[in-house]
């Protein structure tokens, strides 16, 4: 599996469910270049899995578009894979089966998709459970199979909505170094929302925080850290408190006009 | 419907490693035979007992030939003669036929209700009023809309097992996770294979516990649209056997029922282990 990532370019996105109900968010601008993982934090109702939807083609945005690699995002695409908070396997399938359905969808040869959910099962380390129903997995290996899934299509960009939130600590963690390492060994980009500043500072190499409503970027901040990251390195720490103070900031944000009409 | 599902799942034996499994099951299986053979001999006492009984009484002695033994006797002959392998093929046939009509429109249709909202609620009352009528008391207006008798069965067969077998699709596919639709549009699949690689196997296992309840009910309608009209089948071959006054044969015939019903479901047991993906 070689991976390339791709430069992604959003254009003064803005989102409305309906024409009545209020925006989601107004006119957000944001770049991505190729192979970066980027965070987006953000309290509930920020719109933050909003934009994540429309960077993965599944909603549609009011105004404004999405580009990858100048290409725009329209429709659902194995370019662009989108991980869900639960893993939503297929439960009548094996591990094997589930990692390697979205090949089946499109005409790959019997050989090359073989060789492909292997590599991407062993990418998880769940080689001795291929050809177990994904029933009796986990919820940690369960989301493994999720991420092969995922990865077995050889994304451009891998779109996560707090993808670890329902597992428990330990697994977490684990899940969250292994996604870094496989996305910067493969080069692919990452996109995730999170409401957990932690996971941004040891999977993100950018995080952006959005707050208000409609909701807005408010802040940015690279995270420049060496890998394999620790949490309890000392830099990953200072990081980590930075961003915490600029999240509670922005947890207070107000939009300046509607401060002005209050 | 729910307590047959529980029946299906009750006999499902996961696949186990330790040794011990080895015996356990062993055991299990020693257990489910010899509760099925006394099971069996019960009412077959019981049959001989009521016989026995009824004929006590003199006057009642030609209640004789509905026992047991003389109804067991008669198979060969009637085996031979022809007269089981026939209601065999034409019962079957018409059975077959007419599921067969109710599944090709009872699976769409139920389709149609689990995803389709407005369809849904625009034919719950009405589907629900049909599904009340006796498939029996369609017979005379099936004699005179369709040419032949033969078909007229194979339409009473097909509009009892139609409901069953609509509703359990409709309520197969309200279980489906939504999510299983996003993720699979993300990964590339096309309409026609979100139905047959993400629904049909989803609701497979509903579907076929909605074709055994449709085979119930089917099997139960087949036997008495045979009575009239026809000459051939397990209906026409008891009516025949009371208007000869051959009681044994009566007795072997409906015996036959039985057992055909009986391995019919047992094929639809075996049919929803098979496609059961649910675990307890």
């Amino acid at each position: 599996m070689a991976i390339r990532g791709t430069e992604i370019k959003i254009q003064g996105l803005t989102h409305r469910y309906t024409p009545r109900s209020p925006l989601t968010f107004n006119h957000i601008d944001l770049a991505s270049p190729p192979g970066e993982a980027l965070a987006i934090i953000g309290r509930s109702g920020c719109g933050k899995s909003t934009l994540l939807h429309i960077l993965a083609g599944i909603h549609k945005p009011t105004e404004g578009r999405v580009l990858l690699d100048g290409t725009a995002i329209t429709a659902p695409s194995p370019r662009w894979v989108m991980m869900f908070q639960a893993p939503h396997l297929f439960p009548w399938m094996t591990v094997s089966q589930n990692v390697g359905v979205g090949l089946s969808f499109g005409r790959w040869s019997k050989q090359k998709t073989e060789d492909r959910v292997k590599e991407a099962i062993k990418l998880v380390e769940l080689e001795a459970w291929a050809d177990n129903n994904v029933q009796d997995l986990s919820g940690g290996q369960q989301q493994r199979v999720a991420l092969a899934r995922s990865l077995v299509m050889e994304p451009e960009l891998l779109l996560l909505d707090e993808p670890f939130s329902a597992l428990d600590a330990f697994t977490r963690s684990s899940l969250q170094k292994d996604v870094r390492s496989i996305a910067k060994r493969k080069g692919f980009n990452i996109v995730f929302v999170t409401h957990d500043i932690d996971e941004a500072v040891i999977m993100g190499d950018r995080a952006v925080i959005m707050a208000g409503s409609p909701g807005n970027i408010v802040h940015e901040l690279d995270i420049d850290l060496p890998d394999p990251r620790d949490r309890t390195d000392p830099s990953v720490q200072a990081l980590r408190t930075r961003l915490m103070t600029m999240f509670q900031e922005a947890a207070n944000y107000k939009k300046p006009e509607s401060a002005t009409l209050a | 419907m729910s307590g047959n599902v529980v029946l299906a799942d009750n006999g499902v034996v996961s696949a186990g490693i330790s040794g011990n499994c080895f015996t356990r099951n062993m055991k299990n299986l020693s257990d489910k035979s010899m509760h099925f053979f006394v099971g069996l001999a019960a009412l077959l006492g019981l049959w001989w007992l009521a016989i026995y009984i009824v004929t006590l009484d003199p006057a009642n002695s030609t209640f004789a030939e509905f026992a047991p033994l003389s109804a067991v006797q008669a198979l060969p002959e009637l085996w031979q003669d022809g007269t089981i392998p026939d209601a065999l093929e034409s019962t079957g046939y018409r059975l077959g036929t007419g599921l067969f009509l109710a599944i090709l429109i009872g699976v769409p249709i139920g389709i149609l209700m689990g995803q389709v909202r407005w369809f849904q609620r625009l034919t719950n009352v009405p589907f629900q009023f049909m599904r009340m009528i006796s498939p029996l008391s369609w017979e005379p207006i099936a004699v005179v809309v369709f040419a032949g008798w033969n078909e007229a069965i194979v339409f009473l067969i097909a509009i009892a097992a139609v409901w069953p077998i609509a509703f359990a699709t409709a309520s197969g596919l309200a279980k489906v996770d939504p999510a299983w639709f996003k993720v699979a549009r993300n990964l590339g699949a096309r309409p026609w294979q979100m139905v047959s690689r993400i629904i049909l196997p989803a609701i497979m296992f509903d579907v076929i516990t909605g074709i055994r309840l449709a085979l119930g009910v089917a099997w139960i309608v087949v036997i008495p649209a045979e009575f009239l009209g026809v000459s051939s089948g397990f209906g026409y071959a008891i009516q025949d056997a009371r208007e000869s006054l051959e009681y044994a044969n009566l007795m072997a015939m409906i015996l036959m029922i039985g057992v055909v019903g009986f391995v019919l479901d047992t094929i639809c047991v075996m049919l929803i282990k098979r496609f059961s993906w649910h675990r307890g």
